[in-house]
């Protein structure tokens, strides 16, 4: 058996003297710890999306033209609609495993995005941010951010009811930013909403090209970066240290466990997109300007953005009889820039905060940092009962709970709550933190009381307080 | 006779050597084996079947099921694939190789915990590194002047570069964002063409209206049209003769963030929802259609812009002039209040 690996070892060294990197790759350590692992779940959901998405484009037409309908989906049989609607119909209709295909493909979009989102609370909640790791850090909150244009455009590309209604609230939001909105908005649509047909090619080649192409890069920097420095770890015991990283080689103990997590997600995803019914897009029938429907939802990802837009109160700022700021740009622009901002300039707050300029290369536990914990789970808070209010609509269908009402209360609550939870959690953390001291001191003392009973050679255990 | 013994010789010569080289190898390899074994670089652990007849297995049936989602993908027609199947074929290969490789994982490699050095920074190549493009720039006198040049020729290539976005929209010529087909006279048509009259619009729902001629889909063209009790309107003195018979036109296209204003508030509710209003399922901004479109309820920052209307000879709507503002999401600049036109 290794006999024939040592003729394509040989061979790829002599011509690339890759050897010695590939030597070093093998042993590469992985530090053992379950939330690691989210980070890679993204990567194995990227993957996938890529996978669907050349499947997917394969069949899609990004075209505006009209057309009409004549299919096996009889209730919009002779209606007009896009070319790029009914393309899509027929991918769920007419092709075999397309509708298969299609599912999964937005079915990985929202746990690629989930994914990132719990990796960077991970990363957030250890401190792994923190020098020398800032780059990957702010590499890891644009791929976020880039994420969150990808999946918007890609469900924006069908032009069912919903994707242009999507669209109308991205192109009122475009709108909405001081001076430049109008020239910004007809640059990218081409003409007026709902633009012209070249918009949709050049949602198009947006979609499927260059937000891929962008997301990839970012993706193999982030990595190289990961690698550059290793990962961080936790201090599990005296072996761990800030100098010494203690973990499993890529070569053989990562390899299995990494691929057999890659085959999970990949078999998950599959699942959810036979199983579970996502976007049933001949539902909602096609766009026109003048068609809404209630109760439309973004995909998840964008819910913090629908509730900023619907919470903020009607406010535009005016001077006499001209606006200077429409009231989108609150919601739309200002909030999730803000999010970006203090999630970007959270490692040099930090560090000037506690005048703490080492390397850190083990993670904290949690409460081992009150005041961080306590900020993230403040700030947390506060985006996430925005991003609640985005669903108010759906809470008062299903619980009755009036939108008026749930307006009001939100509207304080977004401020109240996370003030009560910053104090609340940096209580907890202290607390445990003087559990973990008292455990560690009974600990001691146990010990303490064997080695006497050994060197006196009797007497009973005596519990600490 | 002697041919043959030269023959042999000769095979002896070829054929010897090759043998002998072999034995040679195959003992070089014998010692690096015997050296590797004293000294593996990869801990070693004991055999087990076990786990490897399972890995077998659990490979097995991802086949079974891969195979399983070409046989469904090939028994059926389009219109009747069941894609629970299809999904379950895949999702359940992909889960039982994850499965194998997990076995494989756990039970046949061996798990090592190594240690490493994390990486330090490197000063001194850090200093090289200063002192390279230090010393690099010996023969320059003037690096303010060369710098400086050669930002400006950034800035000027970067503008050359970027020029041709220009061509992108009309972006220099915001004026189509304000203009609309609406004139005086044009006539209000239903989606299918056909004219609106005014005896055709009754009370406690919504119509939605087009100019005749023009295109549907231009944010300046569709309408919400809703009949109200003319004795209870509070319109502007301006508008004093904009709803005829209690019939009001407004842009559909709601001031907050562009979503059609697709909503008519009919209130069941009184004490709650005291009178009709119009309503866009988006972000839910609520205008008045009594005091001619004012925001009463949700972001919007100005109101629902109006459109005057009158009745023709034959009984039709038709639009006696332009809206009471710009239509369409706000934008700088745009006027919020409505002027008198």
């Amino acid at each position: 058996m290794t006999e024939h690996i040592e003729d394509p070892v040989r061979f790829i060294d002599e011509r690339t003297s890759a050897a010695p990197l590939l030597r070093k790759s093998m042993r590469y350590l992985f530090p053992d710890h379950w939330s690691f692992l989210l980070g890679e779940v993204a990567l194995y959901s990227f993957i996938v999306l890529i996978a669907t998405g050349v499947y997917l484009a394969l069949f899609f037409d990004p075209s505006t033209a009209k057309t009409v309908y004549h299919g096996p989906y009889t209730p919009l049989d002779g209606q007009q609609m896009s070319a790029a609607y009914k393309s899509v119909l027929d991918i769920s209709f007419s092709y075999k495993a397309g509708l298969l295909i299609r599912q999964t493909h937005h079915w990985a979009a929202d746990v690629f995005v989930a994914s990132i989102v719990m990796h960077l609370m991970r990363v957030f909640f250890t401190g792994a941010f923190r020098k020398p790791r800032e780059l990957t850090w702010l590499i890891g909150l644009v791929l976020l951010f880039t994420a969150f244009l990808e999946g918007y455009l890609g469900y924006s590309l069908v032009d069912d009811l919903l994707s242009g209604m999507g669209l109308a609230i991205g192109y009122g939001v475009g709108l909405s930013l001081p001076v430049i909105g109008g020239p910004l908005v007809l640059a990218i649509f081409g003409a007026p909403f709902p633009g012209k047909g070249v918009f949709w090619s050049r949602m198009y080649i947006a979609h499927v090209f260059l937000i891929p192409m962008l997301l990839a890069t970012l993706i193999g920097v982030h990595l190289a970066l990961v690698m550059a420095r290793h990962h961080t770890q936790f201090k599990e015991t005296s072996r761990h240290t800030q100098r010494r990283i203690v973990g499993v080689p890529l070569f053989p103990g990562q390899a299995p466990r990494s691929l057999a997590l890659m085959f999970f997600v990949v078999g998950i995803l599959f699942l959810l997109g036979g199983l579970i019914q996502i976007n049933p897009i001949w539902q909602w029938g096609p766009f026109e300007p003048w068609l809404g429907t209630n109760g439309a939802q973004p995909d998840w990802y964008l819910g913090w953005l629908i509730g900023a837009l619907r919470l903020m109160p009607s406010f535009d700022v005016t001077i006499g009889h001209y606006t200077l700021i429409p009231n989108p740009f609150w919601g739309g622009i200002l909030f999730p820039l803000f999010v970006l901002g203090v999630l970007a300039s959270f490692p040099w707050l930090e560090r000037k905060l506690t005048r703490d300029h080492e390397v850190h290369n083990l993670a904290d536990r949690p409460r081992h940092a009150p005041s961080r914990t306590a900020f993230g789970v403040a700030f947390l808070a506060w985006v996430f009962l925005i991003f609640a209010f985005g669903a108010a609509d759906r809470l008062f269908v299903l619980f009755g709970l009036s939108y008026n009402t749930q307006l009001y209360v939100f509207r304080i609550g977004i401020w109240i709550v996370p003030a009560v939870l910053f104090f609340v959690t940096r209580r907890l953390c202290h607390g445990l933190q003087a559990a973990d001291l008292a455990e560690a001191r009974h600990g001691a003392a146990l010990a303490e009381a064997e080695r006497r009973r050994a060197a006196v050679g009797t007497g009973l255990e005596s519990r600490g307080p | 006779m002697r041919v043959w013994r030269w023959l042999v010789a000769i095979a002896t010569f070829l054929f010897g050597r090759r043998v002998r080289q072999e034995r040679k190898r195959a003992k070089q390899r014998e010692k690096r084996q015997e050296a590797e074994a004293k000294d593996p670089i990869v801990a070693q652990g004991s055999p087990e079947r076990g786990a490897e007849n399972l890995v077998v297995a659990l490979l097995g049936i991802a086949s079974l099921f891969a195979l399983g989602f070409v046989v469904v993908y090939a028994l059926f027609s389009p219109a009747g694939i069941p894609n629970e199947l299809l999904g379950i074929c895949l999702g359940m290969c992909f889960l039982f190789v994850g499965g194998a490789l997990t076995v494989v994982a756990k039970r046949l490699v061996v798990t090592e915990e190594l240690e490493d050095d994390y990486p330090e920074a490197h000063p001194g190549q850090q200093k090289e590194i200063v002192e390279i493009v230090r010393e690099s720039g010996s023969r320059i006198t003037r690096k303010r002047l060369l710098l400086g040049a050669g930002a400006a020729t950034a800035g000027a290539v970067g503008l050359a570069a970027i020029t041709p976005a220009l061509s992108l929209g009309p972006i220099w010529d915001t004026a189509p964002l304000d203009q609309t087909p609406w004139r005086r006279g044009v006539r209000l048509v239903d989606e299918d063409g056909n004219p609106l009259s005014a005896n055709g619009v009754a009370a406690g729902t919504f119509y939605t209206a087009f100019p005749e001629g023009a295109n549907n889909e231009e944010i300046g063209s569709s309408l919400i049209v809703v009949r109200l009790d003319p004795s209870k309107l509070k319109l502007p003195a301006s508008r004093a003769n904009w709803a005829p018979g209690g019939i009001l036109a407004f842009s559909k296209i709601c001031t907050h963030a562009g979503c059609a204003v697709a909503l008519y508030r009919k209130p069941t509710f009184p004490v709650i929802e005291p009178k009709p209003a119009l309503v866009c399922p988006c972000h839910y901004s609520t205008f008045d259609p009594y005091t001619g479109g004012d925001v009463i309820y949700g972001p919007a920052g100005r109101p629902l812009p109006q459109l005057p209307l009158m009745v023709d000879d034959a009984g039709d709507l038709r639009a006696a002039g332009n809206f009471s503002a710009r239509v369409g999401p706000s934008w700088w600049n745009v006027r919020e209040a409505p002027t008198s036109e």
